[in-house]
Order: structure tokens, then sequence, then C-alpha cells
């Protein structure tokens, strides 16, 4: 299906992002996963895809610098020479009530949730238009709706990719970019892994399915909006949570 | 034909014959799925046109004359479709029409008319079937509700209310049927180059695709395509979502 096409997918290498990362190679596409500090998780996860993993390659970048985001950019268009799809995914967490959450807390995951996103997607935009084509999928969350107690400057930042999402999709609609936000429930990663166990089984208690979504499931998600025959969805929140959120 | 990806399912399309239903029927039937397509009596004629179109599934296409605003009509189509093919895996209401006043013209009689087809339809198909799914702890259900139920749409008040209401009865079966295995979600699409539109005069049509910042109208395969995806097996995590497919119209 994506023969011939490639996707740069932040925070590619762990979580949703590797659930990506190997659906769009199963799919055929080439995919360069970006990472920052877990090289030797990188590593391993491209042995794992095995023969797939030819396709793969993974770069170190903080997607909060912007060196490192032009950096990236430029490594993997002199690797594979194009650019089809970017998918932000790349995203941290730190908790706190806002009482509690220090102006550097609040930065630190603006910085990566939101800005990262913008950053990754400056340094690819102008290829996409001089192609006339591209898709750029933010993975933004349920959270983003709804708010959390404890996530202010995580809501915020998914909340932000809403608007960064819908504004950017307006400035390319006639150039034949769409750009979309998918938005997950709770998922089974390292990142849910971090609540605490009565946490969490109060969360699961809140979904109408009584289940976490698996990563695989976002990354379908994340495939169909990529598609060619996608092209006419545009500014959209494509949701999957198991009924939390409607 | 059973490593189709929808081999061995039957489902039921609503006004299935025409427009964007009839590209959703074509999606389906030709993805292995057999189809009850539900039509007004003109619907006969075009459904087995259709058929006889489809890439090697004329035969999973079965035309069932059913008034979707009449109750009764529902329960015996269901009925027939459970007699003639077993189960029921999936639904979509998509059959739907417009009376376009303002609402200084609208009659009543036209209020309650696009009501009863766009709203009440739904809750009669959705009624009909809901125990068989209940039973298999297995259904898809798809409401087509439209861009204009989000943002309204000037001389649409009773199909924008319909519309939106769609959306209210969507996230409210998503939750009641959510540990059963069954998924309710609702498609909105923006303006989609069918009967509908061509109905409205050019320079409505013209306006449409002007306030589209995709500068195009949709096409009916393009929403079938995002009708399929929820469908199927996989997106289970899916449900008492609203997926857009606008151009940009609406965000
Ligand atoms: N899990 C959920 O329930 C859930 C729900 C809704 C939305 N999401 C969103 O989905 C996305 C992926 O989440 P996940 O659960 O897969 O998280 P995860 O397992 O914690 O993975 C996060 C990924 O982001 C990368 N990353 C972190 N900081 C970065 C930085 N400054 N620059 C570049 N990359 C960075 C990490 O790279 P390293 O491996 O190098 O650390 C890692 O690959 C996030 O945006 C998250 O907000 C998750
Ligand atoms: N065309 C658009 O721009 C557009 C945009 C958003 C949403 N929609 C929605 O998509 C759906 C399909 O629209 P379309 O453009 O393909 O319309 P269409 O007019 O081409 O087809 C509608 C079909 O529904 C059938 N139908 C009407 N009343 C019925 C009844 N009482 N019982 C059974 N069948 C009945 C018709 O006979 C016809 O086959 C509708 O629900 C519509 O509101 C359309």
């Amino acid at each position: 299906m994506f023969e011939g096409r490639v996707a740069l997918v932040t925070g590619g290498t762990r979580g949703i992002g590797a659930a990506i990362t190997e659906c769009l190679v199963e799919s055929g596409a080439s995919v360069a996963a970006g990472y920052s500090r877990g090289k030797e998780n990188a590593e391993q996860f491209v042995k794992r895809l095995g023969t797939n993993g030819s396709r793969v390659t993974v770069h170190q970048g903080r997607v909060d610098d912007v060196d490192d985001c032009n950096r990236v950019v430029k490594e993997v268009m002199d690797r594979f020479g194009r650019i089809d799809y970017l998918v932000n995914n790349a995203g941290i967490t730190v908790d706190k009530t806002v009482r509690k959450m220090t102006v550097d807390d609040w930065r630190q995951v603006l910085d990566v949730n939101l800005s990262g996103a913008f950053q990754m997607t400056k340094a690819l935009l102008e290829h996409m238009i001089e192609r006339g084509s591209g898709r750029i999928v933010n993975i933004s969350s349920v959270i983003g709706e709804t708010g959390n107690v404890g996530q202010a400057n995580y809501a915020a930042s998914k909340a932000g990719l809403f608007g960064f999402t819908k504004s950017l999709a307006l400035e390319m609609a006639q150039r034949g970019i769409t750009v979309n936000c998918v938005a997950p429930g709770f998922i089974e990663t390292e990142m849910v892994a971090a609540i605490p166990e009565p946490v969490l089984a109060k969360v699961v208690e809140k979904i109408p399915q009584r289940r976490l979504g698996r990563p695989e499931e976002v990354a379908r998600v994340v495939r169909f909006l990529l598609e060619d025959e996608s092209s006419y969805i545009t500014g959209a929140v494509y949701s999957i949570n198991g009924g939390l959120d409607m | 034909m059973d490593s189709l990806p929808f081999a061995q399912r039957v489902g039921i399309v609503t006004g299935g014959s025409r427009g964007i239903g009839g590209a959703i029927t074509t999606l389906l039937a030709e993805d292995g799925a057999t189809v009850a397509v539900l039509g007004l009596p003109e619907d006969r004629e075009r459904a087995h046109r259709l058929a006889s179109l489809l890439n090697g599934a004329a035969s999973r296409l079965h035309f069932y004359e059913t008034d979707v605003a009449v109750y009764n009509r529902c329960q015996e189509a269901v009925a027939a479709v459970l007699r003639e093919h077993g189960r029921i895996d999936f639904l979509v209401n998509n059959a739907g029409i417009t009376r376009d006043h303002t609402v200084r013209k609208m009659t009543v009689e036209e209020w309650e008319a696009v009501l009863r087809v766009n709203l009440s339809g739904p809750f009669f198909m959705i009624k009909a079937v809901l125990d068989t799914m209940i039973q298999q702890e297995y259904g898809r259900i798809v409401n087509i509700s439209s861009v204009v139920g989000e943002a309204g749409n000037f001389g649409q008040a009773n199909y924008a209310a319909a519309k939106a209401g769609l959306i209210g009865l969507t996230k409210t079966v998503a939750l009641e049927v959510a540990k059963r295995g069954i998924t309710v979600n609702a498609v909105a699409p923006g303006f989609i180059d069918t009967d509908m539109t061509r109905a409205m005069p050019l320079a409505a049509i013209e306006n449409a695709i002007e306030q589209t910042p995709g500068q195009r109208l949709g096409r009916p395969e393009e929403v079938a395509e995002v009708v399929r995806f929820l469908l199927d097996e996989r997106s289970g995590y899916i449900t008492g979502a609203v997926y857009n497919i606008n151009g940009g119209w609406y965000m």
C-alpha cells in the first residue's frame, strides 16, 4: 500500500510510536523513527523487526531542540530522498497539580508535546509544499478534550495540538497536504505503566469498555489517515478511546 | 473469497442503492460481505443495477423494500435478513432526506418528515438489530450524520437538528453496549457529490465548494472508506466517536 513512501515518526521506537512504525513498515513504507534517550531500545527495536528492519532507520534527536529537528530531517532526506508522512508522536508527562507544578514542569511538557510538533513540521513543510503532497498526523490525547487532575501541562499541550492541527490544515488545504489529529484514550504503554496501580484501576473503571487500548489499535487509525484515499479528511480529530470521552 | 476482510459478515445499509450508501454497499460487498440494502420502492431497480456492476459480488447484494421511518417495516426487514442470512454483524444508518426551508417558511410536516427518516429511522433500525448483536456479542453500527449537524446550515433547521440528534443517539447507544462487543460511531461528511447535493441550486453548490478549504466536493467512495474502516473487526476500541470527512469545511 505504501511502497516507495517514506514516513518520519517521532518517538517511533517505543509504545504507540513503535506500533505506528511497525504498522507502516508492514504496509510497505520506509520509516525513519526518532528517539531521544533510548538508544539501546531503538537499536533493539530495529533488530526485533527482523527483515522488515531493512526499511527502518532510527534517528537520535530531541524534538524540543530546533537544531535536532532540522538535523534529523536532513538525515532522513539524505537517506531516503523524500518524506511523505510526518507523525508527531513524541510526548512526555510530568504530572503534578497546578499548585505543585513548577514553571519548569509546565515548560518542559509544552516544549516537547506542542513546540516539538511545530518544529518538526517546520523542518519539513517546505519539502511537502514543493512536492504538492503530504500527510501530517499529530498524536493528541483524550486528555486534551477533557482535562485531568494533575495534568494541566499535558492537557494544555494536547489541546494546543488541536488548534495547531486545524490552523495548519486550513493553511495547507489547497496544497495537497492534510493535517489531522488522532486522540487516543488510555493505551497500554510505558506512559500508562507509570500510573500507580490503584489509580489505573480507577481509570479502567471509567472506560465504558473496561479495558485499555493497544498501541496497534491506535496505529491502524494513523495508517488510515495516511492513505491516498483519505485526502478529503483534514482538520479532523479521530478519537479512539473505548468510549471514554464522547 | 474467505480471504476477503468481510467474508462471512452480514450487514445492513439503509438507503444503500445510490449515493454514499451505494458506495458503502459496493465496498463492503466487494470485500466479501453479504449486504442487505434497505430502501424505498424506487430504490429496487437501482439496487439491481448496482448489483450488476459489482465486481464478482452481485449475489451478495439483497434488496429489502423498507421505509425506515416506520418501525414495523424495520422490524420486518431485520427479521427477513436474519431468516435468510442468519446473522447481522453491521448496520449502517445512511438513509436520509432533506426538506430545506428557512424556519420562517418551514412547515411542521417538513420538520417531522426529516426527523422521522434521519433520526427516528436510525433509532428504529438500532432497536431492531440490537438484541441480535448482543446475542452475538459482536456488532458494528455506523450512523451517517453530517457536518451540518455540528455547524448548522442556513435553511436546514430540520436536517441539522436530526443530524445533531443522531450524534447524541450514537454516543448514548455506544455507552449502553460498550461491554458487549458492539461499537457505535458516527461519520460526519461535508458536501459530497450525490443526488442530494445535485438537488441543491447551483449557486448553493458553488458556495459550498467556495467554503470548503479543499475547494471541491467529496466523493461518495471517500466517505465509504471511513465507514468501512469503522466496521472492521479490528476497530473495536473506537466507539462513541464522530469521524469528520469534509475537506476542512468544519473543524
Ligand atoms: N499511552 C497513552 O495512554 C496515551 C494516551 C493518549 C495519548 N498518548 C500520546 O501518544 C504519544 C506516545 O505515547 P506513548 O504512550 O507511546 O509514550 P512512551 O512509551 O513514553 O514513548 C514516548 C516516546 O517519545 C519519545 N520522546 C520523549 N521525549 C522526547 C523528546 N524530547 N524528543 C524526541 N522524542 C522524545 C521517547 O523517546 P525515547 O525512547 O528516546 O525516550 C519515546 O519514543 C505521546 O504523544 C502521548 O502523549 C498516549
Ligand atoms: N450528499 C451530501 O453532501 C451529504 C453530506 C452529509 C451527510 N449526508 C448524509 O449521507 C446520507 C446519504 O446521502 P446521499 O447524498 O447519498 O443521499 P441520496 O439522496 O443520494 O440517497 C439517499 C438514499 O436513502 C433512501 N431513502 C430516503 N428515505 C428513505 C426511507 N424513508 N427509507 C428507506 N430509504 C430511504 C433514498 O431512496 C436513497 O436511496 C444521508 O443520511 C445524508 O443525510 C450527505
